[in-house]
C-alpha cells in the first residue's frame, strides 16, 4: 500500500467531514431565508417585524408578539441565572472545600444532562402551580382576571434561569481558575478582606470569560423550545412591559414555529421560516459578539 | 573570653538594644507543617524596628515559609499547621482572636514576581486605601501621589496614572508593587525576593529603595542573592534545611561566620 496515497486519502476524507460543518450551515441558512424570505417581500419588513397581531388564519403575519416575548423571558433569565450562576462559580472556585465541590460539580453536570423536556414537566407542574397561586391569591386584585394558569412569562423565565446555570457556572468557573494566583495573593496581602478580593480583584480579571458565559447563556435560552413551550402559555400577543407582564403568558420564536409547523399552509410556512430568521439573526448576532470578546481578550 | 561574650548575646539583641528599641517581631520555636512534612524546626528569631533583616539559604530551606508565617500568607495553603507562636508588637499572631485582615494591613508583602492588578496604575495603588474605606477622591490621590513618590516612581509614571500598570517595564512594577503596600501605611514590610524576576539594573533601583524604606519600616527580605544581602541588610539569618544555622550582624556574617556551614553556603561550596 503506497503510504503517501494513504495519507492523502486520510486528509481528504479528514477535510470532507471539517467542511461538512461549513456546508450544513450555510445550507440551513439559505434554506430558511429562501423559505422565509417571500412573507418579508409580500407584507413588507416592517409590516412582519413589527406587526403585533399573528392570525395566521385572517392571512395577518406579525412577528413582534414573539420578538418581545423571546427577549422577555431571555431578559428574566439571565437576570435570576447570571447571578446564581457567577455565585456558583465563585463559591466552587474560593469557597467550597473538595468534599461540598465533589457535591456541586457532579449536580452542575447532571443540570445540563437533563432533557429539555423533563424542564418543561417540573416548571408545569412546580413552578407554574406557585406562579398560579401568587396570580389567584395575592396578586389577583392587580392582574387582570384571566392571569389564572400560571403559564407565564416568568414561570418561562425561572426554568430557563435554571437551564442556563450550567452553561454560566461552567465557563464563568473556568474564567475564574484562570486568574493568576498572584492577583488574590496581592489583594490580600494588603489587608483586604476576601470577599472584596473577590469582588474587587478576582470577578473584575475574569470579567470577559464571565461576559462569554452570559452571552452563551443567552443563546441557550433564546433556542430552547421544548420546555418554554410547556410552561408559557403560547399566546401570541405582546406582553405589557411593566410588571404585570411577567405573569402574562407570552409565545416565544421557537414555540411559534413548533406548534405551528404540523398544521400550516404554505403561506403560514413561509411565516414560519420568517421567524425562523429572526432567531438566526439573533444567533448569528450572539455568536459574534462571543468571537469578538474572544479576539480582544486574545489580543490584550 | 571578650570574644565568647559577645558570641552569647544575640547580635540582633545587640543591635536592637543600641538603639534602644524593642524587637518589633519575635518568632519563637516556631515548627511548621505542609501535611506531614515539617518545613520549618523551631524558629527562633527576633527582628528589630526599622532595620533590614535578610533572610537567606539555599532553595527549599524554609526561608520563604518563614516570611510567609509573619503576615499569615501560609493560611492560603491547604494543611499546613504551626506550632509555637509569631508575636508582633508583643501580640502572638497565632491567637484565636487575631483578625488576619487588620494584621496584614500592617504587615505588607512584596511578592518574588511583580503582580500589579490589571487596572491603572493609580486604581493599583488606590486599592488598598479604597478596600479599607477611604473614599474621597483628594485624599486618595495625595495618598497616591505619597507612596508613588516614596517608591521613587512617581517622576516616571505621573503622566500616565490613569493607564494600564501592566504596561509598565518589571522593574517599574515592582516598585508598583511596593509602592501599593506603602499605601496602607504598614510598618513592616515582607519582600519575597523581590528581585529575582528583574534585570540588574531594575535590581539596583529596588535596592535603593529598599534602604530609603528602612528609616520608616521595619524590613524582612528573603533573598536567593548573597552580594543582595551583603550590600543591604543590617542582620542577616541563614535558614538550612528548615533550621536557622546563625543570625548574625551582616557584615560579621559575611567576613567571619561562626557556623561552618554558613561559612560553606556563603563561599560557594553548595546552595
Amino acid at each position: 500500500m503506497n503510504r503517501i496515497l494513504e495519507e492523502k486519502i486520510v486528509k481528504v476524507f479528514l477535510f470532507i467531514t471539517a467542511i461538512t460543518a461549513v456546508f450544513s450551515v450555510l445550507l440551513i441558512g439559505v434554506f430558511v431565508f429562501m423559505e422565509g424570505m417571500p412573507i418579508f417581500l409580500k407584507y413588507g419588513i416592517t409590516d412582519v417585524l413589527f406587526g403585533p397581531v399573528w392570525n395566521p388564519s385572517s392571512g395577518v403575519y406579525g412577528i413582534w408578539p414573539m420578538i418581545v416575548g423571546t427577549i422577555y423571558v431571555t431578559l428574566i433569565a439571565i437576570l435570576i441565572g447570571a447571578p446564581m450562576g457567577l455565585g456558583v462559580a465563585v463559591y466552587l472556585v474560593e469557597i467550597a472545600n473538595k468534599r461540598i465541590a465533589k457535591l456541586i460539580v457532579p449536580a452542575v453536570e447532571l443540570l445540563a444532562g437533563i432533557p429539555s423536556v423533563v424542564y418543561g414537566l417540573f416548571g408545569m407542574f412546580a413552578v407554574r402551580s406557585i406562579i398560579a397561586e401568587l396570580e389567584r391569591g395575592p396578586l389577583a386584585d392587580y392582574l387582570p382576571s384571566n392571569y389564572q394558569t400560571g403559564y407565564s412569562v416568568l414561570t418561562a423565565g425561572i426554568i430557563l434561569a435554571i437551564m442556563i446555570l450550567p452553561t454560566i457556572i461552567n465557563i464563568s468557573l473556568d474564567a475564574l481558575k484562570a486568574v493568576p494566583r498572584e492577583y488574590k495573593e496581592g489583594s490580600l496581602a494588603l489587608g483586604v478582606s476576601h470577599w472584596q478580593t473577590i469582588y474587587k480583584v478576582l470577578v473584575p480579571a475574569a470579567k470577559s470569560g464571565i461576559i462569554t458565559a452570559i452571552i452563551l447563556g443567552v443563546g441557550r435560552a433564546l433556542g430552547e423550545t421544548m420546555a418554554v413551550i410547556m410552561v408559557i402559555g403560547n399566546t401570541p400577543l405582546v406582553p405589557v412591559l411593566d410588571w404585570t407582564g411577567l405573569f402574562a403568558p407570552a409565545r416565544s420564536l421557537t414555540a411559534n414555529i413548533a406548534l405551528e409547523m404540523g398544521y400550516a399552509g404554505p403561506e403560514h410556512q413561509q411565516a414560519l421560516f420568517a421567524t425562523g430568521i429572526v432567531l438566526f439573526v439573533f444567533i448569528i448576532v450572539l455568536n459574534s459578539l462571543t468571537t469578538l470578546l474572544v479576539r480582544r481578550k486574545g489580543r490584550k | 573570653m571578650a570574644i565568647t561574650e559577645v558570641k552569647q548575646t544575640s547580635p540582633s539583641q545587640a543591635a536592637a538594644s543600641s538603639a534602644g528599641q524593642q524587637f518589633q517581631i519575635e518568632a519563637k520555636t516556631l515548627d511548621l507543617f505542609y501535611g506531614d512534612f515539617q518545613a520549618l524546626h523551631g524558629i527562633n528569631l527576633d527582628i528589630s524596628q526599622k532595620q533590614i533583616t535578610a533572610l537567606i539559604g539555599p532553595s527549599g530551606c524554609g526561608k520563604s515559609t518563614f516570611l510567609r508565617t509573619l503576615n499569615r500568607m501560609n493560611d492560603l495553603v491547604k494543611g499546613v499547621s504551626i506550632k509555637g507562636e509569631v508575636r508582633i508588637g508583643g501580640e502572638n499572631i497565632y491567637d484565636k482572636n487575631v483578625n488576619v485582615v487588620e494584621l496584614r494591613k500592617k504587615v505588607g508583602m512584596v511578592f518574588q514576581k511583580p503582580n500589579p492588578f490589571p487596572m491603572s496604575i493609580f486604581d493599583n495603588i488606590a486599592y488598598g486605601p479604597r478596600a479599607h474605606g477611604i473614599k474621597k477622591k483628594s485624599q486618595l490621590t495625595e495618598i497616591v501621589e505619597r507612596s508613588l513618590r516614596q517608591a521613587a516612581l512617581w517622576e516616571e509614571v505621573k503622566d500616565r496614572l490613569h493607564s494600564s500598570a501592566l504596561g509598565l517595564s518589571g522593574g517599574q512594577q515592582q516598585r508598583l508593587c511596593i509602592a501599593r503596600v506603602l499605601a496602607v501605611e504598614p510598618e513592616i514590610v515582607l519582600m519575597d525576593e523581590p528581585t529575582s524576576a528583574l534585570d540588574p539594573l531594575a535590581t539596583l533601583k529596588v535596592e535603593e529603595l529598599v534602604n530609603e524604606l528602612k528609616q520608616s519600616y521595619t524590613i524582612v527580605i528573603v533573598t536567593h542573592n548573597m552580594q543582595q544581602a551583603a550590600r543591604i541588610s543590617d542582620i542577616t539569618s541563614f535558614f538550612l534545611n528548615g533550621k536557622i544555622v546563625e543570625t548574625d550582624v551582616t557584615s560579621k556574617i559575611f567576613t567571619n561566620p561562626t557556623h561552618k556551614q554558613t561559612e560553606d553556603y556563603i563561599t560557594g561550596k553548595f546552595g
